[in-house]
Formats: C-alpha cells, sequence, structure tokens
C-alpha cells in the first residue's frame, strides 16, 4: 500500500519552496545550500531563514535530509569526509563558510544537542564546566561554580542533582542526560542551539520536560529542532519545515503548516498518509 | 500430508545432537589444552623446583696467618690478595685426613665450591679478628653434591656410570652423619648474575637486565605506537593512499619473525650508528621495533570502540580536534591502550631470538648497572643454561622459566586491573 503511494509521491514537482520560507530580521539565513555526500547529493537547494528567539521545528520522513541541514549550521558536516556543502549559510548576515571563519568560533555560539544523549564520562559538574574551561569563560573557580549552578538550574536539572554533582554524567537516566547536555551547552551561552531529534530516545514524561525546557529557552535563544514527532513540532515550534527527499518542500507558520498545508506531499505527510 | 509441528519434531532430535555433539567438540578441545598446558608446567615445577634450594657444607675452618701469607701485615689490600684457597684446602684435608693420590685430592677439594674461598675472603676482611682462630662456617657445596642431595644421583647405580664415586659418596655420608651438610633457600640464585659454576649462577644479572631493556622498549614504544595511533586513527586522511600504504606495512610488520627485527637492529643500530652490543640499550631499541606494531594495532583499535557520539559532544560544544582527542577520546580509549601496551610488552619480555642478533647471548656475569652495561635477559639467560649438561644448570633453566613465567602472568594481571580500574573511572 505505502510503496504504491509512495511511488506516486515522485511524480509531484518540488520545484520551489511554497510558504513563506523568508522573513524579516533573520538570525539565519541559507541561501542556494546544496550539500553532497561524495557523488550523492542530500540537499537540493535549500532556502530558509530562521527568526530570532524562535524555535523552528524541521520534519520529514528519516533520510530527508533535515538532520545534514542542522548540521551544516554549526559546520558539524565538517567533520565528514566527502561532504561538500554550496550556497550561502549567514549567522548575523556573516558566512559561516567563509574563510575566515573559525569552526570552533562557530560552534561556541551555535550549540547542538545529539538525539542520543551524549554526556562525557566524567562527573555531573565537569560536563556542564568542560565549555566554560574550554573557551575560559569563568575566571575562577567560585565563577565556575555559580555558572554551573546556573545551567543546571535553567536546564531544570539542578534540584535533582544538587547533591551528586560529582556522580557521573553517565549514570543519570536517559532524560537527565539530556538536560544535562542542554545544560551543557547553554553553559557556554551560545546564540542558537541546534537540537537533533532530542528527545527520540526518551520516554513521554521525559520527552514533556524537555519540551517545557524548549519554550522556556526560547525567550533567550534562537533554537532549530529536528523532529520526528509532528506533535511536538506543533506543541513547541513557531515555524515548520518540511523536508523531503532533500528539497525543503514547505516552509510557514507551524500552525498554518498542520491546519492548511500548501503543498500537497506536506499534506500527506501531516495526514500521516505518507512517511 | 504431515503438519509443520510433525516436521519440526521429527526434526528436532537431530537438531540436539548435533549441538549436543558440538559442546563435546568443544569441550574436548578445552580439556585437551589444559592437560598440555598443566604437563608442562607439572614438569617446569618439578624439574625447576629443586632450584630454589640449595646444600651447604659446615667445615672448621683453621684460618692460619701463615697459610693466609700474610707475613704480618693486616691492611686490607693485604688481607684482599692472600692465600684463601690454601686455608680451605687445609681445613678439608684436616676433615677427612688420609685422602691419597692426586685424584682423590682433587675430588676432595672439590666437594665444596669454588666461591668458598671468596665468601672466606669476604667473611675475614669484615671480621679481620678472627684471624689464627678456629671458625665453623657454612660453604657452598659443589653442584654434584648438591643434585646428589637432591636425590638426582642414584646411589644404586654402578660406581663408573655415577657422577660420583663411592668414596667421595661415603665422605658425604660422613658428613651428613656429623650434620655437617644442609639445605637451605637458594638465596644466590636471586642474588647473583651467571657463573660457569651452576651452584653460584643465579639470575639477578638477567633480570636486571630484562628491566633495563623493558624501560628503554617501554619508554620508547608507548609514547611512539600511542602518537601514531591517533594521528592515523584521529588526524590521518580518511581513503588517502598513503595513509593506506602505512596501514598495510603497520599490518604486515606485526607478523614479521622477531629475528629479522634482530637482523635489522645489527645492520642499522650496531652497524650504522654503531651503538656498542649486548648493552638494554640496543635490546629496547629492537625490542621497541617489534612492539610497535602490536601497539599501534591494539591502539588504534582502542581508538576507533570510542563511541563517535562522545568526539560530537566535545566538537558540538568547540572544543577543537586536538582538544576532542586529547580531552576524551583518549582517555576513554586508555583502557584498551593500556592493555595492548602490556601484553606488547609482555611479548618483547619473552623474546629471545632478535636479541641473539645484536650479542646479548653472551656470557656475562655482572649485573648490569645501566643501560649502557653489557648484560643479558632471563629468556636468553634461559637458553643459554639449557644448552649447559650439568644437572643443576637444567634444574636453573627451569627456574629461571618459572620466574620468567611468574613475570609474565604479574604483567598480564597488571593489564587486567589497570583496565579495570580505568574502566570503573569513566
Amino acid at each position: 500500500m505505502i510503496n504504491i503511494e509512495k511511488r506516486e509521491e515522485f511524480d509531484i514537482e518540488i520545484d520551489k519552496t511554497v510558504g513563506k520560507p523568508f522573513i524579516n530580521d533573520a538570525k539565519f539565513s541559507t541561501r542556494n545550500v546544496d550539500v553532497f555526500y561524495g557523488e550523492k547529493q542530500a540537499i537540493f537547494d535549500a532556502n530558509i531563514d530562521i527568526g530570532k528567539n524562535q524555535i523552528i521545528a524541521m520534519i520529514g520522513s528519516s533520510g530527508c535530509g533535515k538532520s545534514t541541514f542542522l548540521r551544516c549550521l554549526n559546520r558539524m558536516n565538517d567533520t565528514i569526509q566527502d561532504c561538500h556543502i554550496s550556497g550561502d549559510i549567514r549567522l548575523d548576515d556573516e558566512d559561516i563558510y567563509q574563510k575566515q571563519q573559525d569552526p570552533v568560533l562557530l560552534r561556541a555560539r551555535v550549540g547542538m544537542v545529539f538525539q542520543k544523549p551524549n554526556p562525557f564520562p566524567k562527573s555531573i559538574y565537569d560536563n556542564v564546566a568542560y565549555g566554560a574551561k574550554l573557551h575560559g569563560l569563568a575566571s575562577s573557580k567560585i565563577e565556575l561554580d555559580e555558572l554551573v549552578e546556573k545551567s543546571l538550574i535553567r536546564a531544570g536539572l539542578f534540584k535533582e542533582v544538587k547533591d551528586s554533582l560529582h556522580k557521573p554524567g553517565t549514570s543519570l537516566s536517559g532524560g537527565q542526560q539530556q538536560r544535562l547536555c542542554i545544560a551543557r551547552t547553554i553553559a557556554i551561552d551560545p546564540e542558537v542551539i541546534l537540537m537533533d531529534e532530542p528527545t527520540s530516545a526518551l520516554d513521554p514524561i521525559a520527552t514533556a520536560v524537555i519540551e517545557e525546557l524548549m519554550i522556556d529557552l526560547s525567550k533567550k535563544y534562537t533554537i532549530a529542532i529536528v523532529t520526528h514527532s509532528m506533535q511536538q513540532a506543533a506543541r513547541v515550534s513557531q515555524r515548520t519545515a518540511y523536508f523531503h527527499l532533500g528539497y525543503v518542500v514547505e516552509v510557514n507558520d507551524t500552525n498554518i503548516v498542520f491546519t492548511n498545508p500548501e503543498h500537497q506531499l506536506t499534506e500527506n505527510y501531516i495526514t500521516g498518509r505518507f512517511g | 500430508m504431515i503438519s509443520n509441528t510433525k516436521k519440526i519434531k521429527n526434526k528436532l532430535a537431530k537438531r540436539y545432537a548435533k549441538e549436543k555433539r558440538f559442546q563435546i567438540y568443544g569441550l574436548s578441545a578445552i580439556a585437551i589444552s589444559i592437560a598440555f598446558l598443566l604437563s608442562l608446567l607439572i614438569n617446569i615445577s618439578t624439574t625447576g623446583f629443586p632450584a630454589f634450594q640449595q646444600t651447604y657444607i659446615n667445615i672448621d675452618v683453621d684460618i692460619d696467618s701463615k697459610l693466609l701469607n700474610l707475613d704480618g701485615k693486616y691492611s686490607e689490600k693485604a688481607l684482599f690478595s692472600a692465600n684463601y684457597r690454601k686455608v680451605v684446602n687445609q681445613s678439608l684435608k684436616t676433615l677427612f685426613p688420609g685422602v691419597n693420590g692426586r685424584k682423590q685430592k682433587k675430588a676432595l677439594r672439590q666437594l665444596i665450591s669454588k666461591s668458598a674461598r671468596y665468601q672466606l675472603r669476604d667473611f675475614v676482611i669484615n671480621n679481620p679478628d678472627v684471624i689464627d682462630t678456629k671458625q665453623s662456617l657454612w660453604f657452598l657445596a659443589r653442584d654434584d653434591v648438591d643434585v646428589f642431595m637432591k636425590g638426582g644421583i642414584d646411589r644404586s647405580l654402578p660406581e663408573s656410570d655415577r657422577r660420583l664415586k663411592n668414596f667421595q659418596l661415603a665422605w658425604i655420608d660422613r658428613l651428613l652423619a656429623e650434620n655437617r651438610l644442609e639445605k637451605r633457600f637458594n638465596i644466590n640464585f636471586f642474588t647473583q648474575g651467571d657463573s660457569r659454576e651452576p651452584e653460584q649462577a643465579g639470575i639477578k644479572g638477567a633480570m636486571i637486565g630484562s628491566f633495563l631493556t623493558m624501560l628503554v622498549t617501554m619508554f620508547l614504544s608507548f609514547p611512539i605506537g600511542v602518537s601514531a595511533a591517533i594521528y592515523l586513527e584521529e588526524f590521518a586522511p580518511k581513503n588517502n593512499r598513503w595513509v593506506d600504504i602505512i596501514e598495510i606495512n603497520i599490518n604486515n610488520l606485526a607478523a614479521v619473525p622477531s629475528i629479522v627485527f634482530g637482523l635489522l637492529g645489527l645492520a642499522v643500530f650496531i652497524g650504522f650508528f654503531g651503538i656498542p652490543r649486548s648493552i638494554p640499550l640496543i635490546g629496547g631499541l629492537v625490542l621497541t621495533l617489534m612492539t610497535l606494531p602490536t601497539i599501534i594495532i591494539s591502539s588504534r583499535a582502542a581508538l576507533k570502540a570510542v563511541s563517535p557520539s562522545i568526539r560530537e559532544a566535545a566538537l558540538g560544544l568547540g572544543a577543537s580536534r586536538v582538544q576532542t582527542t586529547f580531552h576524551h577520546v583518549v582517555p576513554a580509549a586508555m583502557p584498551g591502550i593500556l592493555t595492548g601496551t602490556i601484553i606488547g610488552m609482555a611479548q618483547a619480555l619473552g623474546e629471545t631470538a632478535p636479541l641473539l642478533m645484536i650479542g646479548m647471548v653472551a656470557f656475562i656475569a655482572d649485573v648490569p648497572q645501566s643501560i649502557a652495561d653489557p648484560s643479558t635477559v632471563l629468556p636468553v639467560q634461559i637458553y643459554l643454561w639449557s644448552d649447559s649438561p650439568e644437572r643443576a644448570f637444567t634444574e636453573r633453566t627451569s627456574a629461571a622459566i618459572m620466574v620468567l613465567l611468574g613475570l609474565l602472568i604479574v604483567m598480564n594481571l597488571l593489564a587486567v586491573i589497570m583496565r579495570r580500574k580505568f574502566e570503573k573511572k569513566r
């Protein structure tokens, strides 16, 4: 059944991203971005703006390029051999792929939370303090202690771990580990946080906690989240981008995408007929 | 028509029989290998255990200043060069009066070790007031007496087939009756260097030589091997022809017969660089060449096993590649790296062939003091002793093997403990 329908999908033309991909005063703006893994093209001509202090959700079926796109935004794809990126990606109107751009500095400004919680095999304290130590953000031990505490409080984890700051981060539960990773990311006070399916490995309660946290964080940070859960996208994001086979099909305000999608493919996806 | 359940049922007995057969094959394979291992260990320990005991002979020594040829001089120099041999021989003659004939006299002198005169010398130098007194002293017994005491010579054999003749046995019987023979723990085995006389031969020289050689090997092969592994695994471009060639060559080097490394060391280190032969430095250099591939391969495997999510986490926080590697990847891989290194070192500790090529097979009686002193190593010492015909050397060969095996077991245990400790820390 699904296969037959899928084949029909290929016939639908994707010319140009529909909806409202461009906005004023964008934090991130991407133009004509193509990404290749060796010979294989993973992203075709992506044009999206990401607004300041907004959450943008990227949805789409597996392998549609949404994670690849996300990883272009902090140049995590640099570490992958054979990955080539062309086009223009600007953070605050500065080309992040220009020669003078230092990827280390970029990643301090654009933090990332990964699909699988990946705390370092160190203590909870050291996990949070690592980035600050790395970039020399705290000048004294007291300052560092304060920073760790503040970050854990903002990630909503402090109450649970305040008596066990020197236990290994890996001893926490999955949801706590993910919040620890978020605390670790906000400890270096980035401008943008990228989240690659941050709740896909978590149970619904932990997911709800993280979603609340995301909404709270969006007051201060710009957040881009990749998710497989359309409910999650609907719950947390202001704008939604739908990816299909490497194309950005539709970008618009979340409520419009989910209630009145412009493109046939988007409608198929959100109504569950495909993907 | 037969139902599926029945079909499966029919085959079931056969399937279980097959499983059982396979288990029996596996168990018998393990049993056979354990049997071989046990017979080896039992053989070595039954041969080697006697070497940890040594027979001593008690003699009343008349330390006569005339016999010592002192001429009234008692300086340390005079005491050092005095004629202790005469004193010892005279004491033996007094103990067994009426020994006639050259052959018997010689046999009498050979009851005790040649080291007796040096032992007496040291005793007199340390206590000069014993001169011109009678002292009851214990000396090392000659190897034949020692072997007899440990039951290595059968009295019932015809005299011509025995190392000890009837008159010698009579002496030994008298000594035994007078409680002048005693077996003690063989401390010499651990405190002396090699010797031509088995009763004086010990493994200290070889052990220190092995230790110094291992020290050189470790200080060279660990940093070089681990850095090479880190570079190849973390920084070298993937799918690069040169990197591939290097990788293939490292894997091939691990399979090169070790004697080839000895030849290489002979040609390069001794022939070209002119490093003196037989010293722990050159041994360590050659063994470094030999252990490098092992360390590189195991370190790379350990680095590869570190979860990529750790790398991503660090990079995502803005750590550079070097920081990511040294803050997170290398610590996480450390248990594996250390295990590989210790196994490589254990391999090097037991290596003989390459060291034969670079002159560590020489007879060296002195205990080496530094990495530039001539020395030998434990496995080569074992090889040297196994070549000696004396019965007492046979047991010392086995005893040295026991010591070597003990060291290897300790090293492997260390590897296990270190891995546990590092894993707990994470």
